[in-house]
């Protein structure tokens, strides 16, 4: 024993298994154009004395205000003006908050936070002032801390989540969520919050209904919903009732995805570069791609950096504008903001 | 054969204490006032920039774990100060950062950029002068065990020797005069890790043990003007050299079993070694030594103790004047400026 180096607390930090997962080289890279890009530096105004944490989840709303969900000593949800300026502070102490995982925002601009340390995704009308949904139910303190990473994977139960990523919907709002860390399924809900369909389960597969670590989903105009299959390094795409359509198997490991709004959409997704994988995977990785649904790759733009304007593990994109990419970052506990040039 | 024992027992006594080096002179105070009610804990580390102003990194809250509902998270426990030159209170640094847990050490480089090592957290953050996050190394491990698994606690966590850009509970930070970033890493691992200015991970050498280029416990980095590394190996009583890219060149034994070391700025660069003395030990230990570079002994100073001239535990050294040091205290939960005569 050290004695002046005894920890206040005698427990341990682990990291959780999931960092094991491999990264992989996109096979994609060397065809992928490289896209001009521009990085706007210091586009977000940190209130004073402040700081972000693990940026998991950035969201834009259809007034082009920007939501950040990160992991501080508190989970926390900012919200910025269009030209970047911090505006409020939303659920502050919120129940529904311990560990942020993503922020999505609807057509109808409610914002929904999924947290990972709660199980829990929850609605929020658009200035943040109302809960008008909860999905997932959060464990009881009762019953002590859940240490999930060293169980069995709990059975798929329809209303309740475990460590779910991310939540989508479709034209008709119908809800498609993640889960995630310890399940490994998709879900489908009615936009009142009903159990419509699964596809997936408990258990980790590499089939065609199967996933390791969907973490995360977006759905475009038709209704077709794009799965990040993270451990098996693929993007599969389903149909509105969650029936395998095809898998995109050239970007890496897929960390993030994102569909942009208006007439013609486009996918893009992140091959995140974190720590643990060594220097000779910084040059393969990191970068985010631009495609068309059907999976054509358009580009890629960015390259792995611990410093701006370098990413750090995206773990999200809001493409709203597909020219107007905002990114947030785990390693590097930043949100910054991307202009892509000469595009259409 | 008594009197063989009796002659080895010698032996080894002199080979144990190199104190044959002179006392110095010196006197101490406590000019770091605190704002009412907030005190420091476990005194870490402590550095100064150039204007002065004095950081301090110390363990005095406690870190809250959080029943998150899928898992357990560990938050808070360590807060960085500012002092002015006259030790006045400026301000708390970093309330809400993520990464600050268990403090391990502070410090701060040429362009004034504040480092903090945190052991808890497994990281090395990079605040630019104004304290904001400008670089991060390492990972906070997301969630905490509960309970706490034995091979993962305080003994020997895996992963060591891991040639990685994740540490297992670092201890020390220093850079290179082209800005190279070299984190000793340090107890879970024993091993230096080297990176580029921007970041970038190079390489990583040492392991657990007794060897050449081997640790015992990798307690404290400095780099000299020259580009080389200096490592305390607390446990194995040496400060291993090595040249910039990690090649072995030599031991310096005349400084105890280091737990803090300091290299002086300036034209002539001293490097400053401190025995500190084992927790439940007031009797051994405890003094900090001055030493030419070549680990040749200027003399000693201090010793073991709880009284206004002693030192309790030291975890850092401030050395950028090397006639006025900042020593951080771990057992005496404070910081002492230590005047040399």
């Amino acid at each position: 024993m050290k004695p002046c180096l005894a920890a206040a607390a005698a427990v341990s930090l682990l990291l959780a298994p999931v960092s094991a997962v491999a990264q992989s080289a996109a096979t994609a890279y060397a065809s992928a154009p490289d896209l001009p890009y521009e990085a706007v530096p210091n586009f977000f105004k940190m209130p004073a004395g402040d700081a972000m944490g693990e940026m998991q989840g950035v969201a834009t709303n259809s007034k082009g205000d920007t939501f950040a969900f990160f992991r501080g000593p508190q989970t926390r949800l900012w919200e910025f003006s269009p030209d970047g300026n911090f505006l409020k502070e939303i659920g502050k102490g919120f129940y529904g908050f311990a560990f942020a995982h993503s922020v999505r925002v609807d057509r109808h601009d409610n914002i929904w936070t999924i947290d990972e340390g709660t199980n829990v995704i929850t609605k929020f009308n658009p200035d943040g002032t109302k809960v008008l949904m909860i999905i997932g139910h959060r464990p009881s303190q009762a019953d002590g801390p859940y240490a999930t990473p060293h169980g069995p994977n709990p059975p798929d139960e329809k209303y309740t989540l475990c460590r779910p990523t991310d939540v989508a919907w479709d034209q008709k709002d119908n809800i498609f969520v993640s889960d995630g860390y310890c399940n490994n399924r998709v879900m489908k809900y009615s936009p009142d919050g009903k159990f419509l369909a699964e596809s997936g389960g408990p258990a980790p597969g590499k089939g065609d209904n199967q996933y390791n670590l969907p973490h995360g989903l977006q759905v475009d105009h038709q209704g077709n919903v794009y799965v990040a299959d993270r451990g098996n390094n693929r993007y599969v795409v389903l149909d509105n009732d969650l029936k395998w359509k095809t898998t995109y198997t050239q970007y890496g490991t897929a960390w993030s995805d994102c569909i942009s709004e208006g007439a013609h959409q486009y996918l893009f997704v992140s091959n995140s570069n974190p720590n643990g994988n060594g220097p000779g995977s910084w040059a393969k990785t990191g970068q985010i791609y631009k495609m068309e649904l059907d999976g054509t790759v358009i580009g890629k733009f960015g390259h792995a950096g611990k410093l701006a304007p370098g990413f750090q593990v995206v773990h999200m994109m809001d493409c709203r504008n597909p020219n107007q990419i905002v990114v947030g970052e785990i390693e590097s506990w930043r949100m910054q903001k991307f202009v892509l040039k000469g595009s259409k | 054969m008594k009197r063989l024992a009796t002659l080895f027992c010698a032996a080894a006594a002199v080979f144990a204490m190199p104190a044959l080096a002179q006392d110095i002179g010196y006197s101490n105070s406590w000019p770091l006032t605190l704002p009412h009610d907030t005190f420091f804990g476990m005194a870490a580390g402590v550095a100064t920039n150039s204007k002065g102003h004095v950081f301090v990194y110390t363990r005095n809250t406690d870190p809250i774990m959080v029943l998150g509902g899928s898992r357990a998270f560990a938050h808070g426990g360590s807060s960085l100060y500012e002092f002015g030159p006259d030790g006045k209170f400026v301000r708390q640094i970093g309330k809400q950062i993520y990464g600050f847990l268990a403090a391990q050490q502070v410090r701060v480089d040429s362009h004034d950029n504040i480092w903090v090592v945190d052991r808890y957290s497994s990281m090395v953050i990079k605040l630019n002068p104004q304290g904001q996050v400008a670089m991060l190394l390492g990972r906070k491990p997301e969630s905490v065990d509960v309970p706490s698994t034995p091979d993962h606690g305080r003994g020997n966590p895996p992963g060591s020797g891991s040639p990685s850009d994740l540490f297992q509970s670092p201890t020390d930070v220093a850079w290179d005069s082209s800005g190279n970033i070299f984190v000793a890493d340090g107890i879970g691992n024993a091993r230096v890790a080297k990176f580029t200015p921007d970041g970038v991970f190079v390489k990583s050498w040492g392991s657990r043990g007794t060897a050449e280029g081997q640790f015992n416990t990798a307690h404290g980095i400095a780099v000299d003007a020259s580009g080389n590394v200096y490592v305390a190996d607390r446990g194995n009583h040496r400060i291993q050299v090595f040249d910039n890219d990690g090649n072995f060149k030599s031991s310096i034994t005349s400084g105890g079993d280091p737990e803090a070391i300091c290299i002086s700025p300036g034209a002539h660069q001293y490097l400053f070694s401190s025995n500190s003395n084992a927790q439940n030990d007031l009797d051994n230990g405890g003094e900090i030594y001055k030493l030419e570079l070549n680990g040749t002994a200027v003399g000693k100073f201090g010793h073991a103790g709880k009284g206004p001239k002693d030192f309790g535990s030291v975890n850092g050294i401030d050395c950028r004047n090397p006639n006025a040091l900042y020593v951080a205290e771990a057992g005496n939960w404070r910081v002492t400026k230590v005047d040399l005569h």
